[in-house]
């Protein structure tokens, strides 16, 4: 009994106060930032290099969408025009507000008339998720779980995944959503009451990251099911995956 | 007997592989494998011109350190039926139903020739998951559960089918493929080194360390590119890091299933110290750019080996305080021992690897019987643990994060300061076959690689410890209620995406 209350006053407090204002450490892969400085003459290092074609020239722009935060492209440019920064906050509801343009450091932002009027309304107080994983490596799953964990405790915002589709009030796709995997994914989605979200968390789910062009993978879901929100990121840091719900519903 | 005798993360000319007939292949692979410090790496088919299929074996031999490596020539357009070597060996049978699945050949007399994981190039296009052939007793006692492919959870996917006597399990089908994603074909098909090496991250992303360690040996094996003993340190270091951080959640996990909170938030909690020591030292929670081929982006500087060690004393004060208190509770006992048993002797059989095989009294471990990276200097001895349940399986978890720990700071003693550096481009031998072995968290990761007379990669073929290790788990819940199910599935906590590839 005493060594039980012992170990948990050497836990002391785990929980991150308010994830919303939390610091990550400068070390951390989040939102890139591009400035203004000139490239070199026909300078084209970043866009080769980039495993999952997230970049563009002329002007250069970067897909959050697509992009694996390995950041090789900032190691490449010889002048350090792409820089990543530890910000974390890089949901969106809308994929054009995840393309990083050149000299705007602003934060990533909400596309208001995307938000249907009801999810406000139903979901501000209480969101019950259900994962989906369709092909994804596991790298998602292991952050989600985290979500709700002693640290991040994302249940303190009445965001929670359950067991039971029925009980929930959307679902989140992890993976690029393989061909193997799309029954799965159509039934989970159908047995959801309405009013309901879809969210894609990961690059893979956003764009199929680097599995792109492998030919298990079908995407034909996402024709049919616009996406309520976007959580990039390879896999999304819980806190990204928090602020990008809370954004969404409060 | 006639073999190529190659140790790990070697590279041999293609044409040195010997080719035989299937008769003594097979005879030969039966007899290697009569030895018990033998077991098969990996076998697979790799398909040449005119429609023949080159079926690869790779055995390796734990005491020697040695991998044969030999082959046959199959000919698709005969169809001509092989005995299967599954009836000799069990271990034998998911490689043979790999390759049944993929290339249509038949195998005689296999007793559990059951599809795979559907891939997208299978043989037998007509074989799908709604007519997957599930075993079944006849028996108006007896009643079946069907648990998944969704399960309640955060988790991947995949299907149980249990057969029920009342509550206890007679029989446990475990039937996968939701999670396949083509990732052997991109590896060929994408082919710069960084597309590459990031496919290598995303096999498993629990186990990003171990594959990603696995894939740079290889590569490095096949450019003759030397690597500095810095990187290798490093690597070793992620691995163990990797080891004791995993190992940690999913004690934590062991207690979730059997309701214990202490343990479960306590455990929850200390893991998030060790992926958060990645992602100070290398910017990302699970490994990931970390780990590259011919470089070091990453490497360790005074300030993160502080920084490391510090979290690392943090971490096993408290680490120490609540396994020693868990593993004394006797309501934790309860549930943990005694369940879900595997025997030495089905261990043995089905050629279980990593620490399935180590709670069973099988001292496999790649660390010590193919050392690679750092693990060439230190005398690794595995840990070993006979009773083959969920106590072993979590006990040798704890003993594990705590031997981990120990080489991470003797690892971090030797550590120098070296330069960064980084390689984007890498040009490979032409036609050479190399295999690299790492031991994750969860046991072996062989990587197998052939590349064409342009030095192009030709086939790249992965073996996740999981591929093995299923059957363990099938075997470990018979006899056993099931509600102790979701304690067995996450003692093992086999990946799914690893064996769907």
């Amino acid at each position: 009994m005493f060594d039980i209350l012992k170990i948990i006053k050497h836990q002391g407090k785990q929980y991150i106060p308010d994830p919303t204002k939390f610091v990550l450490p400068e070390q951390h892969a989040g939102k890139p930032i591009i400035n203004i400085k000139e490239c070199k003459n026909n300078c084209s290092l970043c866009k080769e290099i980039c495993p999952v074609n997230a970049i563009t020239l002329l002007p250069i722009s970067l897909n959050m969408g697509s992009c694996v935060f390995c950041s090789e492209c900032e190691n490449i440019c010889p002048v350090q025009k792409i820089k990543f920064t530890s910000d974390y906050k890089i949901a969106s509801n809308n994929s054009d507000c995840l393309i990083i343009q050149e000299g705007t450091e602003q934060e990533i932002k909400f596309d208001a008339s995307f938000i249907r009027k009801e999810i406000k309304r139903c979901f501000g107080k209480s969101l019950k998720l259900r994962l989906v994983s369709a092909g994804s490596c596991n790298g998602c799953e292991l952050e989600l779980n985290a979500a709700g964990n002693v640290n991040f405790d994302m249940g303190r915002y009445g965001i929670e995944f359950l067991a039971s589709p029925r009980h929930c009030d959307g679902v989140v796709v992890t993976g690029p959503i393989v061909e193997n995997s799309i029954d799965a994914l159509k039934s989970t989605f159908e047995a959801i009451p309405q009013p309901k979200i879809v969210i894609l968390a990961g690059s893979c789910a956003i764009s199929g990251g680097i599995l792109n062009g492998s030919k298990a993978i079908n995407r034909e879901f996402l024709k049919s099911h616009k996406p309520d929100l976007l959580i990039p990121g390879c896999p999304p840091h819980p806190l990204t995956f928090i602020n990008g719900i809370l954004h969404l519903i409060k | 007997m006639n073999y190529c005798n190659i140790k790990n993360g070697q590279t041999i000319p293609f044409n040195t592989i010997p080719v035989m007939e299937y008769p003594l292949f097979r005879k030969q692979i039966i007899q290697l494998l009569e030895n018990k410090d033998c077991h098969c790496l990996n076998y697979f088919g790799y398909p040449q011109k005119g429609n023949q299929l080159q079926l690869i074996c790779c055995i390796g031999n734990d005491t020697t350190s040695e991998i044969y490596v030999f082959s046959f020539l199959h000919d698709l357009n005969a169809h001509s039926i092989l005995d299967s070597i599954t009836r000799e060996h069990f271990g034998m049978h998911i490689f043979e139903r790999e390759i049944s699945e993929k290339f249509g050949i038949e195998f005689a007399d296999h007793p559990w020739n059951k599809p795979v994981r559907y891939p997208f190039d299978r043989f037998d296009k007509s074989s799908n998951f709604k007519n997957y052939p599930f075993y079944h007793i006849e028996s108006t006692e007896l009643h079946e559960v069907g648990v998944g492919p969704i399960h309640a959870g955060i988790i991947e996917p995949g299907h149980f089918r249990f057969i029920c006597n009342g509550e206890k399990v007679l029989h446990l089908e475990i039937h996968q493929g939701y999670q396949h994603r083509g990732i052997e074909s991109l590896f060929l098909q994408k082919k710069s080194l960084l597309e590459r090496t990031i496919l290598a991250e995303s096999i498993a992303g629990d186990s990003v360390a171990a594959n990603t360690t696995a894939f740079s040996m290889l590569m490095e094996s096949m450019g003759n590119i030397p690597i500095s003993k810095q990187s290798s340190l490093i690597r070793t270091i992620a691995i163990e890091l990797e080891r004791a951080a995993i190992h940690t959640g999913d004690l934590s996990a062991l207690c979730t299933d059997i309701a214990y909170q202490e343990g479960s938030a306590v455990l929850q909690g200390l893991r998030t110290i060790l992926i958060n020591t990645f992602l100070i030292w290398n910017g990302n929670r699970f490994a990931r750019r970390l780990i590259r081929v011919g470089a070091n982006p990453f490497p360790i500087n005074e300030q993160i080996k502080n920084a490391i060690l510090k979290n690392l004393e943090k971490f096993e004060f408290q680490f120490n305080e609540m396994s020693n208190y868990m593993f004394n509770d006797p309501g934790v006992l309860a549930r943990f021992e005694d369940t879900g048993v595997v025997t030495n002797e089905q261990a043995q059989k089905m050629q279980l690897v990593g620490m399935a095989a180590r709670t069973c009294g099988i001292p496999r471990d790649i660390r010590k019987t193919h050392p690679y990276e750092a693990f060439k200097d230190i005398k690794h001895t595995p840990i070993c643990l006979e009773t083959g349940d969920v106590f072993a399986r979590a006990m040798l978890r704890r003993l594990e994060v705590t031997q981990s720990l120990q080489y991470i700071r003797t690892l971090l003693k030797e550590n120098e300061q070296e330069e960064i550096s980084r390689r984007n481009e890498i040009k490979l031998q032409a036609n050479v076959f190399s295999i690299a072995i790492t031991e994750g968290w969860r046991g072996e990761h062989c990587h197998c690689a052939i590349t064409d007379q342009n030095g192009e990669l030709s086939a790249y073929k992965i073996k996740d410890p999981s591929l093995h290790n299923w059957m363990g788990l099938a075997l470990a819940v018979r006899n056993n209620d099931i509600s102790d199910f979701p304690v067995c599935n996450k003692s093992f906590d086999l990946s799914y995406c690893g064996y769907d590839l």
